[in-house]
């Protein structure tokens, strides 16, 4: 963005001094005060802010739930155990974390359908948006690896059944699974490097934000007109305007959090993981936490062998590809406008999408059975179909709506009819 | 000259590519131990064969025992089971194997499978399903009689462990 550099001068000796030898005070003034944002970002755009400090919260109560846990299969359960029980305050600690993945992943299923609504992912934004796959893929992981660390059945069990998908690969599956395991079933091991991958991924979560927000002030925002700032009226800065939005933000986004910390903070988890893991039983009915259900929901959904593929690994294949389809988003959607607001046939298809996800999530917390696996078909084709079909299609015959002028005029038309 | 010295390879051009070759032998020979090491350790390897008593299990009933971190399932089949898995034909299933490819000759009401499905490795329960065998609760794979999958997800039947008989009820599997 050509016009946010340049206005900061040093205000003194030390100032001045800094400046020519690591110059954090003049990045910091036009990174994280001065930059110029669109001014009519309106609270979707908060979840940006709150994924920041949700990954706060869980690098900061995670270092802390290390000073008291266990990686042992004999002892992990009870360290847990011990931590809500006996450790000062542990009981908050420890339900701040296991409910904080709940919520990161109530921000980030929010920030990403924000991304889809308003284009986000459109040129020259497709970096920022491929980075935010990975990160997504990253957190993913994260909270699986995590979830195991309690060492309940449904830790034990999820990991098996997860490490298992790498089983469907061919001829390397087997060895691959091996390597991951560390044995032939989920055991100590296992839970030793989950463990030690668990503590270091948040951290390369971190440094992959940090390209993730480099590559977002290249162009600067998006906004939910979608059209590019033109002038500094269009903007307003950094701070104090948009922070104190997001930290309103933050703050009412905190009330929920806090209702499931202090009131229920096992209520998003499964009653199973109260059982320590047994290696001889599998629970009846394993379900993965609810934010990974879609996907879940896709795996089961391929019940049927497609040519030389069978059906196990066509699941895994479509599970994986659910996800690797978001990397080539930005190239499949060609409609140059980028707000979903200015396009009329985009908008049903859109919101069709979201409840198809939704249905996703419920299917995949059902058995596998009936009516559930067909339905769980029709909206995995949906998934696909949306990206495939109906977002390069759209894009060519679409009419959409006219666009303002520029964000300024968008946000005095509004108040212009709000008076009237 | 010029152009000679451009096609002719010079001591430079061979101390720069078996620089390389040597440095990328070094970087492998370094990468490997690290990537091995998550291989299962010996102690794991250690349990990979185990003796197992088979006198205290009645007939119709089967126990679940241990072997390399998996559990195993060893049933002492009834008659009726037996002839049921006898009865069906092979050409009609989805990975065709006979019940007696199944079990050792001479001891057919014993039957020996590691104990996860072949899916995505959860534990069948037994004595259920459709086919009166096993049934995986996860994603609803069903087993007949002679471990061999029938209806869902499982590509291939459930797996026999190598064992052999040391005597008439005891079994070493690995």
């Amino acid at each position: 963005m050509a016009n946010h550099a340049g206005n900061y001068t040093p205000g003194n000796g030390f100032e001045r001094w800094m400046d020519e030898r690591l110059p954090i005070i003049r990045f910091s003034k036009e990174h994280l005060m001065d930059f110029p944002t669109p001014k009519n970002l309106n609270y979707w755009w908060t979840f940006g802010g709150i994924l920041a400090f949700m990954l706060v919260v869980q690098i900061v109560t995670g270092i802390i739930l290390v000073m008291h846990y266990t990686p042992h299969v004999d002892l992990a359960f009870a360290s847990v155990e011990h931590i809500r029980r006996d450790v000062n305050y542990g009981r908050i600690i420890q339900g701040t974390h296991a409910v904080g993945a709940s919520m990161f992943f109530v921000a980030l299923y929010v920030h990403m359908f924000r991304g889809l609504y308003y284009g986000s992912y459109k040129a020259p934004r497709e970096i920022i948006w491929m980075l935010g796959v990975i990160l997504f893929i990253l957190v993913m992981a994260t909270a699986f690896m995590g979830y195991v660390l309690p060492w309940g059945q449904m830790s034990l069990w999820g990991a098996t059944v997860i490490t298992g998908l790498f089983s469907a690969i061919p001829v390397i599956g087997e060895p691959i699974q091996t390597l991951l395991l560390g044995g032939f079933s989920v055991a100590n091991p296992t839970l030793n490097r989950f463990f030690s991958l668990h503590y270091l991924l948040p951290f390369i979560i971190a440094a992959v934000v940090v390209l993730h927000i480099w590559a977002l002030h290249v162009p600067g925002n998006n906004n939910p007109v979608g059209v590019e700032v033109k002038e500094s009226r269009d903007t307003l800065p950094f701070h104090p305007y948009f922070t104190m939005k997001d930290l309103f933000a933050i703050v009412v986004f905190l009330i929920p959090f806090a209702w499931f910390v202090f009131f229920a903070p096992d209520i998003l988890g499964h009653a199973d993981n109260y059982i320590p893991g047994d290696p001889l039983v599998t629970p009846a009915h394993i379900v993965p936490e609810w934010y990974l259900l879609p996907y879940y929901a896709m795996l089961r959904a391929i019940d049927f062998d497609v040519l030389f593929i069978e059906a196990r690994l066509g699941g895994v294949l479509v599970m994986f590809g659910s996800l690797a389809i978001l990397f080539v988003l930005p190239w499949l959607d060609r409609s140059p406008v980028r707000s979903g607001t200015f396009r009329p046939l985009f908008k049903p298809f859109y919101w069709v999408f979201v409840f198809t996800f939704i249905v996703l999530a419920y299917l995949g917390a059902q058995p596998a059975e009936g009516i559930y696996v067909l339905l769980a078909q029709i909206c995995t084709a949906y998934y696909f179909g949306y990206f495939l079909i109906i977002l390069p299609l759209l894009s060519r015959i679409e009419t959409p709506a006219p666009l303002p002028a520029s964000i300024s005029e968008s946000v005095l038309a509004k108040s212009k009819k709000a008076a009237a | 000259m010029a152009t000679a010295s451009e096609t002719k390879a010079t001591r430079r051009d061979f101390l720069y590519v078996a620089t390389g070759a040597v440095g990328a032998v070094g970087v492998a020979a370094v990468v490997w131990p690290l990537i091995d090491q998550l291989n299962p350790d010996a102690s794991v390897l250690a349990l990979a064969s185990a003796q197992f008593d088979l006198s205290p299990i009645a007939e119709g009933s089967s126990v679940t025992v241990m072997w390399r971190g998996m559990p195993v399932f060893i049933r002492h089949r009834t008659q009726a089971e037996i002839e049921a898995a006898r009865a069906v034909d092979v050409a009609t299933l989805r990975d065709p194997e006979s019940d007696a490819d199944r079990v050792k000759e001479g001891h057919e009401q014993w039957l020996v499978m590691v104990a996860n499905c072949t899916h995505l490795g959860c534990v069948p329960v037994g004595e259920s399903g459709d086919y009166d065998g096993w049934f995986c609760p996860c994603h609803g794979s069903q087993f007949d009689t002679a471990g061999r999958i029938r209806r869902g997800p499982a590509p291939t039947n459930l797996v026999v462990p190598p064992y052999e008989f040391l005597t008439d009820t005891l079994i070493e599997i690995g």
